[in-house]
């Protein structure tokens, strides 16, 4: 492994131009760092982390997960628990305000599969034994589906649900 | 020594050697790409699985599988180590130091190989390519799969046992550039590969033989893109080994720098295995502090692909001007595009440039959320393992055939045409699939048969079917050029030859840096970060995992 060449030990040599577009390289990068970094920690965007371990044989059994569908904690914020398993979604359609903040808490009986709801930053892995968790605000009424994008079996393509954000009467 | 060693003549053995390399993948590769148009036009509404029905191989699910382990699993694995292995005989010029060893090592491959087809074939291994537990296969196909890994590991070591007698006769040299490209290719590709071991053989394998009850579906993720990354880099590696140690001289130049493209070679070893998680973004059992980490480590491994856009771009200039080309951009048309090994390679580094912004998507955290599991993924892979390298590798196979097997190119006109209509194909494939993904459409999906897919979405699958018909039609063009250069007649003519390329570096490699050509250094900073990347996140997951998942066979 030693170097026997020891009349001359070549350095490192990069031409004028190279040493500019590894500047610029790296540059590009750290905005693109700090970007994702501002938008994640500081406005909100953020992905799914840690939520909690369940065991998937026995975990519709008991609450919450035992009645899926919408819970109302107040003040215009909710809790959804979804269960996802082959070839559908429990519950199939969620129903909440306009201007309304729902949690989505999302696990699987079986297979892997996967949560996108349309037109919203919620795209998440259903993993059997994790819970899934994401938080979107619904300012505008009209309806989004929430699809399986996680193949997870021959009925992969016919699994999906909608959410319903209705209009709020007489409000602003 | 030195005057010895330039009259080196590669024996016919070692070509034919090469050559069945070549053979298993091309056959890997007609079979696998038939699958994709039939993928597109069911999504567009054009269902033809029909056709395949009454010889039991109609269904959408297997036949996804059978295109993801063919194409991105058996083509590459295949290709690149036949490749590699000539670049270590012709880059040292001389002998694999055990070519038994080799031997054992691709026969343990085309067993598994087998091993894996015949569950595949026969419906009991519909798990798609990344065979996510708690969906189970056969445990051939898990053993099969295995056996591939294993065959091209023993391959790797003979490769190292050639270097390390190579390296004994010539203490001082720097090793040939595409020689040490090609082993830190097969070091990461190790690494990379202890992922998925550890995945198949302490969980998918025990629970196929019913060992065990069940599964952590979340771990073995976690195993599974331990490799699955690196892997990507695995399939483009032997693609920049042409592009820096190759191109240059096919085009008519030199490699601008010899110290960069080790460097660039260098730092893919370090990077690309600690980024795993960024497959992970949207995963539910796994901290977001740890994917933040692997997502700026990320961006660490885009560097020497930034390296490598400008060395590459670089040393096409340089010969570009030799041949007389001028002006800021003008040059580019001085290159030689006639030449179909040439074309393919330009229009693949083409290609690869919209991929390669595609992946930066991609590993940007939370801007993930809107592509994760949509087209935009299978739209962002066809640009790069589907195009990077593969039309890299039809360029290679254009002078690579015809060295094995001692015969003309054949057509090298419709080899020109073959690469324009994959670049033309894959263009219009991937912009609509791409476009399909923001708006949500999802990967994997057999979408023909989905209740939700709205009005809007028609237009782009249209054109994303229309996309995939043109890629048929490059990759039949390609098939029959690579059979017919083989199993023609005709045999190179007196004299005539076909020359190994090996671009000379503009400085000479004497004066590259030392330490760009030992691999201790490198070996312990992998390791380090492999450790420090993945090491808490492992002890954590293994030391909570809970094997409760039971399987389920699709």
């Amino acid at each position: 492994m030693t170097d026997t060449s020891t009349a001359e030990t070549p350095k490192l040599e990069t031409d004028p131009y190279e040493k500019r577009w590894m500047f610029i390289s790296v540059v590009i990068l750290i905005v693109f760092m700090a970007t994702v970094t501002v938008a994640g920690f500081a406005l909100g965007f953020q992905v799914p982390g840690d939520e909690s371990r369940v065991d998937p044989r026995t975990v519709a059994d008991s609450p919450p997960w035992s009645e899926p569908g919408i819970r109302d904690l107040g003040n215009g914020e909710y809790a959804a628990y979804v269960i996802s398993r082959q070839y559908l979604f429990q519950p199939r359609e969620i129903t909440v305000p306009e201007g309304s903040t729902v949690t989505f808490y999302v696990t699987s009986v079986d297979v892997q599969h996967g949560f996108k709801l349309q037109d919203t930053n919620v795209n998440m892995q259903i993993v059997p034994g994790e819970v899934s968790k994401l938080t979107v605000e619904f300012d505008e009424p009209g309806e989004h589906l929430y699809i399986c994008n996680e193949f997870c079996g021959i009925g992969h393509a016919a699994m999906f649900g909608s959410v319903i954000v209705e209009a709020t009467t007489g409000g602003n | 020594m030195l005057t010895q060693q330039t009259d080196f003549q590669i024996s016919k053995k070692d070509r034919q050697f090469v050559g069945a390399h070549l053979l298993v993948a091309i056959s890997a590769l007609t079979v696998g790409s038939l699958y994709g148009p039939l993928q597109a036009f069911e999504w567009s509404g054009l269902d033809l699985y029909g056709l395949l029905e009454p010889i039991g191989l109609g269904d959408y699910y297997k036949g996804l599988t059978i295109h993801g382990v063919l194409n991105a699993l058996v083509w590459t694995t295949f290709f690149i180590t036949g490749f590699l292995t000539l670049v270590m005989i012709m880059g040292l010029k001389r002998p694999l130091r055990y070519p038994k060893l080799n031997r054992v090592g691709f026969w343990t491959m085309v067993v598994g190989l087998v091993m894996a087809a015949i569950p595949i074939l026969a419906g009991a291994a519909s798990v798609l390519y990344t065979f996510y537990p708690p969906l189970e296969a056969s445990w051939a196909f898990y053993l099969g799969l295995t056996l591939v890994v294993v065959g091209s590991w023993i391959e790797g070591f003979g490769f190292y046992l050639t270097m390390a007698e190579w390296r004994k006769d010539n203490p001082d040299s720097r090793s040939p550039f595409i020689v040490l490209a090609a082993l830190i290719t097969m070091v990461m590709w190790q690494f990379a590969t202890l992922g998925i071991a550890v995945e198949i053989l302490t969980m998918l394998l025990p629970a196929s033989l019913g060992i065990i009850d069940g599964t952590d579906p979340q771990l073995g993720r976690t195993f599974f893109w331990f490799t699955g990354h690196p892997l990507v880099y695995f399939w483009l590696l032997p693609a920049y080994l042409s592009w820096y140690g190759m191109l240059p001289k096919q085009a008519g130049g030199k490699l601008f720098s010899d110290s960069l493209a080790r460097l660039a070679f260098w730092l893919f070893l370090l990077l690309s295995i600690p980024v795993g998680f960024h497959h992970q973004f949207v995963d539910p059992g796994i901290p977001v502090g740890w994917k933040y980490i692997h997502s700026l480590l990320t961006y660490g491994v885009a560097f020497p692909s930034m390296l490598t856009l400008f060395t590459v771009v670089a040393s096409l200039e340089y010969a570009a001007r030799k041949r007389g080309g001028t002006g800021l951009l003008g040059w580019i048309r001085a290159l030689p595009w006639g030449n179909p090994v040439v074309s393919a390679q330009l229009l693949a580094g083409i290609l690869f440039m919209f991929g390669g912004i595609g992946g930066i998507t991609n590993a940007s955290y939370n801007v993930n959320l809107v592509i994760h599991n949509t087209a935009w993924i299978p739209g962002h892979f066809h640009l790069t393992v589907a195009s990077a390298v593969t039309l890299s590798f039809f360029g290679i196979a254009y002078w690579l055939i015809p060295f094995v097997t001692q015969k003309p190119l054949w057509k090298s006109k419709w080899a020109t045409i073959a690469n324009w209509t994959w670049f033309v194909g894959m263009l219009i494939f991937s912009n609509a699939m791409h476009v399909l993904g923001l708006l949500g459409a999802p990967r994997r999906t057999e979408l023909g048969k989905a209740p939700y897919v709205p009005e809007e979405w028609s237009g782009h699958l249209f054109r994303m079917s229309f996309g995939g018909a043109i890629l048929l039609v490059g990759v039949t063009l390609f098939v029959l050029i690579a059979a017919r250069t083989a199993f023609q007649r005709q045999t190179l003519g007196e004299g005539e030859s076909i020359e190994f390329p090996i671009a000379e570096s503009l400085r000479d490699p004497q004066l590259t840096p030392i330490w760009l050509d030992r691999f201790k250094p490198w070996l312990i900073g992998t390791i380090v970060l492999i450790v420090v990347a993945y090491g808490p996140q492992l002890i954590e997951q293994i030391g909570n995992a809970a094997y409760n998942a039971p399987p389920f066979s699709p």
